[in-house]
């Protein structure tokens, strides 16, 4: 068994409404700890208004090297950005 | 000096002294998320020392600052609980050590929130926030180590054989407290052991550690009558710049 605490990766959301972000990683023995952990490390300075922590291990991550095949065929298309719309001015920015 | 001066001096000297001796790991906890975790706890106690001697130097009125009052006493004149002073010890008795004293700590802010004086019951009403964390932080690393491995639950068996003799204090009025509890100021200290033996209980129980049995407790740090020899090593590292430098800001 590994000495080392398991090392989570910590999201936390700023403000109601808004999602939550990745803010970074720690380690810590259990979930609990986690939580305590990136309030002490990650909300010091008014931050946060919810910490979700998950352990790194169960995050699947795509590849780089599959760059190609996952993002490069809708570089091609255009069509599917809604840009080709006349937007009336009185909606303003959007 | 009133009784508000004492009381104010007693409840600021003890996170002023525990807040200093918690620092003394800023940079040498043994992994960075407790190194933290321990300077946000310090800088809570400084915070709250801050308003308990700005309290005291408030009711002394002789133009006195919070910081006057934590620099400029010798040993005798400090008036925290001895177990505030003791060494750090390592990490697992520092914890116990945190422990034991947020575990009374919150005790009493939930009781000096109903204070008559209302200065006292806002210190405390801001206070306990950081307090319930505190006891929430140490009394996990107290389950977590005491129902450690078998390095960890010995360190921590020692460590809470070597600090319960300083518990007492707290719970031991002197005719400071008898006259803070008259005045409605403060409650009756014997009167939170109930609560405190049980929730001490609880987490000893959890954390495998066996309580000691004796009550004996060491005494003589609240009335600053017999501090142990720890202080005075405290007060030269925390007093050395505004002793050299007298009124030096920066």
């Amino acid at each position: 068994m590994s000495k080392e605490w398991p090392l989570w990766e910590i999201f936390i959301r700023g403000q109601h409404g808004l999602s939550h972000r990745h803010v970074g990683s720690l380690h810590a023995p259990d979930a609990e700890m986690a939580i305590k952990n990136a309030r002490d490390v990650y909300t010091r300075r008014n931050e946060g208004q919810s910490i979700w922590v998950v352990e790194a291990k169960h995050i699947s991550a795509s590849s780089p090297s599959d760059k190609g095949p996952l993002y490069e065929p809708s570089e091609s298309k255009v069509y599917r950005h809604p840009t080709f719309f006349d937007i009336p001015e009185d909606v303003g920015a959007m | 000096m009133s009784t508000l001066y004492d009381f104010a001096l007693r409840m600021g000297d003890n996170t002023l002294i525990l807040g200093h001796r918690v620092s003394e790991w800023c940079g040498h906890a043994p992994v960075l998320e407790e190194d933290i975790a321990l300077a946000n706890t310090a800088l809570d106690l400084i915070g709250q020392t801050q308003l308990w001697l700005g309290l005291a130097a408030e009711e002394e009125g002789t133009g006195k600052t919070a910081d006057d009052i934590a620099f400029l006493r010798d040993a005798w004149d400090f008036r925290n609980a001895l177990l505030c002073e003791l060494p750090n010890g390592d990490f697992g008795r520092t914890l116990m050590r945190q422990y034991l004293f947020d575990q009374w700590h919150l005790l009493m802010l939930q009781e000096l929130q109903k204070s008559s004086e209302k200065r006292v019951s806002d210190i405390a009403d801001k206070a306990i926030k950081e307090v319930s964390y505190h006891v929430e932080r140490s009394r996990d690393t107290v389950v977590g180590l005491g129902d450690g491995t078998a390095e960890s639950h010995k360190r921590m068996q020692d460590a809470l054989d070597y600090l319960y003799p300083y518990v007492g204090e707290l719970f031991t009025p002197d005719a400071v407290d008898d006259a803070a509890t008259k005045e409605g100021i403060a409650p009756d200290l014997a009167s939170l052991r109930e609560a405190y033996d049980a929730a001490v209980a609880a987490t000893m129980a959890e954390a495998t550690l066996a309580l000691p049995e004796s009550r004996f407790g060491h005494k003589g740090g609240r009335n600053g009558k017999m501090h142990t020899e720890h202080l005075g090593h405290i007060l030269t590292q925390m007093q050395w710049l505004q002793r050299a430098y007298p009124g030096a800001t920066w």
